[in-house]
């Protein structure tokens, strides 16, 4: 039983982490796709932009959460929201819309959203420095013990408080994009544009507010990400580096242009990752003593090395590409 | 159509020149032919780039992996051979795993063909699967054994001693076939696809290379490496640097000139109209995914000859030293501001990109003491203290912010392409 809980805490647990951050990511990757038809490479800095106003904001009211019994970066975090919408919006007028007018290539559009990343970094950088800093400032970060009521289980499942907020916080995202897609006019109209952007266009729906939309969903998702993964372990401003594959896997496994298949293919990358990094000889200790005597089990019987977990979503990249580009959900080929 | 003399490109190229005697004047001689020879390296990856993202609209945003494959196998060919590693029986066991591991390969490649022999397709695919995840366990952790103990008995494999342009040429036949592999999967899908594997093709090579500690000593580096040239021991730094430099300039020569030919031949015409009409392209019976192949993979040989060179010239095997920022947004910037397209243009934007790089890492230190000295003295601010790391952190905006002005203001290049028109 303990090998159980051994694969809950390490797998389940950690796998839905990272699986609602790249979900998170990935909805905003797929919704600019959608809309303005080109891969933007500098989403994964907005999620570290994000983290970074949060980072400052806590820095100067480091108690403000004491007061409702939250940590002051989850109540500071729509302050950040806004910021880095805001943030979107304006390098969308300021880099992208000139180009957008001169109808260029959608590729000079990925190579202009790479200078944006390069220029976030730096300026993120050099106001942060290079080093991680934790985003509890003021409180100390609970962790729950649940302990089983098993009797051969006598190790409990560990969640911390950033875990349960992030899932909190996912569902509520997903379920309000759903809602706001569906049902409200607004929403109707970006799916509309999505579809057809010259008919859209044409049937009197304003193209640029739907872009000033698009940025404001997509920024204020990649703060929250931001914001929740740094809570969950610390800010540093290089972790857009490590977010950057996994987030565009995500989006291309689900299909681009698709958000419901954006969730879906950041938990199948989330998963993937925890589980190929996983030790299975762990889970096949119990039954060790049936094996037959040549079948030696070695120590470490993980896929691959938490050192090349960066090659898990790069594979799932490949092999989707190979076999089905369109994504999993069947979303336009880009 | 031509002009009796071209005052655009003569102007630039003098006034390069005298940025360059700027450079010598003022940094002295084996500083500025150091610089040069970098940009000479330089000039080789930004020709492949230009091949790439010029001549055919490809978008390579993993420069840095394949400069990376370069050095790895300038390293490799050039340093002296490890007894300690060839006088055991480790070889033998090393050469086992990889036997294992190509058997392996092809038993999982005649997998995927069951379906000739009457196996339903389900159930092929099924096999394949499971064959494939067993033997991979198997083989890696085959190889796990043999690694662990290399590292811990002989350090690494060591080198094949053999002469520095071995190396070159196999980095660039290493880099063509991961650029074939890439190029296979991405190019026949639209481009974003390609600029996202070989971002990520990038990092894995590069995370490949750091952690192998049995075959590059990983994180220990490995140094020095031999010149193709006589070292400067024997000719002191100038001297020693100028025949380096002389080296690259014939690499660069006879690369410029082949592309010359191949740009005005009918292959080049054709890569031109694929890039700029791809449907008329193919109306005309052209194969585009093919071409497009050639293409890619010629640019990533050209990237592993730069790498190798470059990393030959600095002397040392660091992993961690490759950075996107350096090997692949700069060179990106080279291409972009000489002019895609015209490997005039991009040479010139190679070396005049490279000395701005190099000179903004003093200029900018010197700015910002006298802004921190400034704002002591005026409004009395506290000095961050880490000013040279924070000015390095400036760079990396200042060349974003280049690819987005050059993008919007220039996105032709300095030298811009010729396009011939025939009346």
């Amino acid at each position: 039983m303990n090998e159980l809980v051994f694969f809950i805490n390490n797998v389940v647990v950690s796998g839905t982490v990272s699986g609602s951050i790249y979900a998170m990511g990935a909805i905003g990757v797929t919704l600019v796709f959608s809309i303005m038809r080109f891969a933007h490479f500098a989403h994964a800095d907005m999620m570290t932009l994000g983290a970074f106003v949060v980072l400052l904001l806590t820095t100067l009211f480091p108690e403000v959460g004491g007061v409702v019994g939250l940590p002051s970066a989850l109540l500071l975090l729509p302050i950040a929201m806004a910021v880095t919408a805001v943030a979107a919006v304006g390098i969308d007028r300021t880099f992208y819309k000139p180009l957008r007018a001169h109808d260029v290539k959608p590729i000079v559009m990925v190579i202009a959203s790479l200078g944006v990343t390069l220029m976030l970094q730096g300026l993120i950088r050099l106001f942060a420095g290079t080093g991680s800093e934790s985003l509890y400032i003021a409180e100390r970060k609970d962790i729950f013990r649940i302990e089983l009521p098993f009797e051969l289980a006598s190790r409990p499942i560990v969640v911390t408080e950033p875990q349960i907020i992030l899932f909190v916080f996912a569902i509520v995202a997903v379920v309000s994009l759903h809602l706001f897609l569906s049902r409200s006019r607004l929403g109707k109209a970006m799916r509309a544009m999505s579809d057809n952007p010259d008919l859209a266009r044409a049937s009197g729906i304003n193209t640029n507010t739907i872009v000033a939309v698009t940025w404001v969903i997509a920024g204020s998702l990649a703060a929250a990400a931001g914001t929740l993964l740094s809570l969950d372990v610390a800010f540093k401003p290089d972790l857009s580096f490590f977010l950057l594959l996994p987030i565009f896997a995500a989006a291309i496994v689900g299909g681009v242009g698709h958000p419901y298949g954006a969730i879906a293919g950041g938990f199948v990358v989330g998963f993937a990752e925890t589980l190929a990094v996983f030790n299975w000889s762990v889970l096949l200790r119990p039954i060790r003593d049936s094996f037959p005597e040549w079948l030696e089990l070695p120590s470490n019987l993980a896929l691959v090395g938490t050192e090349y977990k960066i090659v898990v979503p790069f594979f799932i990249l490949v092999a989707i590409l190979v076999w089905r580009p369109t994504g999993i959900f069947k979303g336009k080929v880009i | 159509m031509t002009r009796a003399l071209p005052i655009r490109e003569l102007s630039l190229f003098v006034g390069l020149l005298v940025a360059v005697l700027a450079v010598y004047a003022a940094m002295g001689a084996a500083y500025s032919t150091r610089m040069l020879v970098e940009a000479a390296c330089y000039a080789i990856l930004a020709l492949g780039l230009t091949i790439q993202w010029g001549y055919a609209g490809q978008f390579n945003a993993g420069v840095m992996g394949f400069v990376a494959l370069g050095g790895f196998a300038a390293m490799f060919f050039s340093v002296p051979i490890n007894p300690a590693f060839w006088n055991s029986e480790m070889p033998g066991e090393l050469g086992r795993a990889l036997l294992a591991l190509v058997a392996s390969i092809m038993l999982i490649y005649g997998a995927t063909r069951l379906d000739r022999l009457g196996i339903p397709k389900r159930l092929r695919t099924l096999i394949a699967i499971i064959l494939a995840v067993v033997l991979y366990l198997v083989v890696i952790s085959m190889l796990r054994d043999v690694t662990g103990e290399i590292e811990s008995r002989a350090g690494f494999i060591g080198g094949l001693g053999l002469p520095a342009w071995v190396g070159w040429i196999f980095g660039g036949m290493l880099a063509g076939g991961i650029g074939y592999f890439i190029g296979r999967i991405c190019l026949g899908l639209r481009s974003d696809y390609l600029a996202i594997a070989t971002l990520g093709i990038a990092e894995i090579i590069k995370a490949f290379l750091k952690n192998s500690d049995w075959l590059t000593r990983g994180t220990a580096t490995v140094s020095p490496l031999p010149w193709p040239t006589p070292g400067a021991r024997d000719l002191g730094f100038v001297l020693a640097r100028a025949l380096y430099l002389s080296v690259t300039a014939v690499v660069i020569a006879v690369i410029f000139f082949l592309l010359h030919r191949a740009y005005h031949a009918p292959w080049g015409r054709m890569i031109r109209a694929i890039r700029d009409n791809e449907v008329s392209a193919a109306a005309m019976g052209k194969d585009i995914n093919r071409r497009r192949l050639e293409i890619f993979v010629l640019g990533c040989i050209l990237m592993g000859i730069g790498g190798a060179a470059l990393t030959s010239f600095n002397s040392i095997f660091n992993p961690q030293g490759y950075l996107p920022l350096n090997h692949t947004f700069l060179v990106l910037v080279m291409v972009i501001l000489g002019g895609p397209g015209n490997n005039l243009g991009t040479i010139f934007g190679a070396v005049l990109v490279y000395i701005i790089w190099i000179m903004s890492e003093p200029l900018a230190l010197f700015l910002m003491e006298n802004a921190a000295t400034l704002g002591q003295g005026w409004f009395g601010w506290e000095d961050p203290g880490n000013l040279d790391s924070r000015a390095l952190q400036a760079r990396v905006f200042v060349i974003g912010l280049l690819i987005s002005l050059v993008l919007r203001y220039a996105p032709k290049g300095l030298i811009p392409e010729k396009v011939p028109r025939y009346n």
